[in-house]
């Protein structure tokens, strides 16, 4: 559906993006994630047409985007970063203007302007100006506009920037509906909405791709779930390392009475508090804390994006 | 053309969606008369002509359709709405195009309220209705040309007050060369390039109510260059 080959950007003498590949499916929902200035606004400004690339290529559903940007445009539904819309207007006048410029028929831009005002919940501010509507609000009238024409692609940048959390939750479940029949990019610097709405995410980093995979993969490239124990016991540490399912065990520091506290990493990244009691037990050791630590998105990404 | 039209649409409604738009209108009829009726002494003229009134257009308009175009592109650019416009299905050209015919429709709007004065006359004597009819002609030319100008001008920054000054700035150098070789004679075939350049010296046969095939070329020229300008800045985004 969306594939870009050896994308590169360079303003000037620097480089926002470089050399980036990757290829989305038809239905996919996918999480464009990194830290800002990454080069996430840059990449969907080409996949837009708004700009052109320096060297290689994006093409969506098989039309180039140098080539055929009228082609492209007419796919793709697109919300800017910081969702900029005609304040003079109100939301019914805006959304029917949308609706004429994205070549909807105009027997059909009454329904469709229902529809979209309907599916992003503008029922009570159709007559108001988007000048004075709160920003959750314009945020629902930017994605409805992108949402107006039907497309087959969504490209949203940064969606729920500035939103609160309750307003976060509703974009994000609007994306999960939309990405059930249709294609869709967002960008954020997030995690937790990566992981509630993503197939798959793209971690880009100082106009590379650093990563990419589904959530689950991503995390598990980490280091697994660590086991924090603190116990008190003869040798714990080198009895410890030396059993089956561990992997490494670390001495963090002593505790009080007697008691060290270690950070222990399974043989298989997965959580072995529960053999540790009972080693624990068969040894007589005292515990008097065990506690299992999954890595994050945001372990990885910080490992990732911090070189 | 739909997608010109539909730019065409949201731009003029924008002009009348706040009071601006209505003030503009009130406040160039107040000038416009008050420097036709008063300054130059109509009343005490004994002629039912509007010469006087089309001879001061080229100044009038100098500060009036600056401030027509220069929010056009400006503030797309301020407020980022840009983005959306160039990503919607469109050529730059339509864009272009329905911005111009937009701002336009609402010099002719502000034009027709002028016709007042053509009706007074009407009152008072028997004024030469073909001249006034040239001469409505001619201004819109010479407006358009200035809108042009100001659109192209206004693609150029993100300020609304710099568009104004510039484009401001930029016709009044237009209308000085057709002034200037006045005392510049000693240069020779400059003064013949100068005079044919300046927007001014073509405006003298429209306020005589002729429209000669000659100054309709150049009108149209300096509207087709300062839009083709326009839609190659605004495709020129794409490579900065």
């Amino acid at each position: 559906m969306i594939h870009v080959e050896g994308l590169t950007k360079r303003y000037g003498q620097s480089t926002a993006i470089d050399n980036i590949s990757f290829h989305i499916n038809r239905g996919e929902v996918v999480g464009l994630l990194g830290p800002n200035g990454a080069g996430k606004t840059t990449t969907m400004k080409i996949l837009t047409c708004f700009i052109s690339a320096t060297a290689g290529r994006a093409s969506i559903n098989g039309h180039d985007t140098f080539d055929q940007p009228l082609k492209v445009k007419e796919q793709i539904g697109y919300l800017p970063e910081s969702c900029p819309l005609y304040h003079d207007m109100d939301v019914t006048t805006y959304l029917t203007f949308s609706a004429e410029v994205r070549g909807v028929a105009s027997d059909k831009r009454k329904g469709a302007v229902e529809k979209v005002i309907s599916d992003c919940d503008l029922g009570k501010v159709t007559h108001k100006l988007i000048g004075h509507l709160s920003k959750g609000y314009r945020q629902r009238v930017g994605l409805a506009q992108a949402l107006i024409h039907d497309p087959a692609v969504l490209i949203l940048d940064e969606p729920t920037s500035g939103l609160d959390p309750n307003q976060i939750r509703d974009i994000l479940s609007l994306i999960n509906n939309l990405g059930q029949e249709k294609t869709v990019i967002h960008s954020t610097h997030i995690l937790s909405e990566v992981e509630a709405t993503s197939d798959r995410v793209l971690i880009i980093n100082n106009g590379h791709i650093v990563a990419q995979g589904t959530p689950r993969e991503l995390m598990s490239r980490s280091s697994g779930t660590t086991v924090y124990v603190t116990v008190k016991g003869s040798d714990v540490q080198g009895q410890l390392a030396s059993a089956p399912f561990v992997k490494k065990a670390e001495k963090i520091s002593d505790a009080r009475d007697g008691f060290v506290r270690l950070a222990v990493q399974g043989a298989d990244q997965r959580d072995v508090s529960l053999d540790l009691f009972k080693l624990a037990v068969e040894k007589d050791w005292l515990v008097s804390e065990l506690k299992a630590e999954t890595a994050s998105l945001e372990d990885v990404f910080a490992k990732l994006t911090r070189g | 053309m739909k997608n010109a039209i539909a730019i065409f649409k949201k731009e003029l409604r924008s002009y009348f969606s706040s009071p601006i738009g209505f003030v503009f209108i009130i406040f160039y009829l107040l000038v416009s008369n008050a420097f036709f009726f008063f300054v130059q002494d109509f009343f005490r003229q004994g002629q039912v002509t509007m010469r006087g009134y089309f001879a001061a257009m080229p100044w009038v308009f100098l500060f009036f359709v600056p401030a027509i175009t220069m929010r056009l592109w400006a503030e797309e650019k301020k407020m980022g709405t840009v983005e959306l416009l160039l990503t919607m299905p469109m050529k730059e050209w339509q864009i272009v195009a329905g911005k111009f015919l937009a701002a336009f429709a609402f010099l002719a709007i502000t034009l027709a309220f002028s016709m007042t004065i053509p009706v007074s006359l009407m009152y008072l004597g028997k004024p030469d209705l073909g001249v006034i009819i040239g001469s409505y002609v001619g201004a819109l030319f010479l407006g358009s040309a200035y809108l042009a100008i100001g659109l192209y001008i206004s693609s150029l920054t993100e300020n609304q007050v710099v568009a104004f000054i510039i484009s401001l700035a930029a016709i009044f150098v237009l209308l000085l060369v057709g002034i200037a070789p006045v005392w510049l004679n000693a240069l020779g075939s400059i003064v013949a390039v100068c005079e044919y350049v300046s927007l001014l010296s073509h405006f003298n046969n429209v306020t005589r109510g002729v429209i000669d095939s000659r100054d309709v070329v150049y009108y149209a020229s300096v509207i087709a260059l300062f839009l083709y300008l326009n839609v190659k800045n605004i495709e020129a985004r794409k490579w900065r």
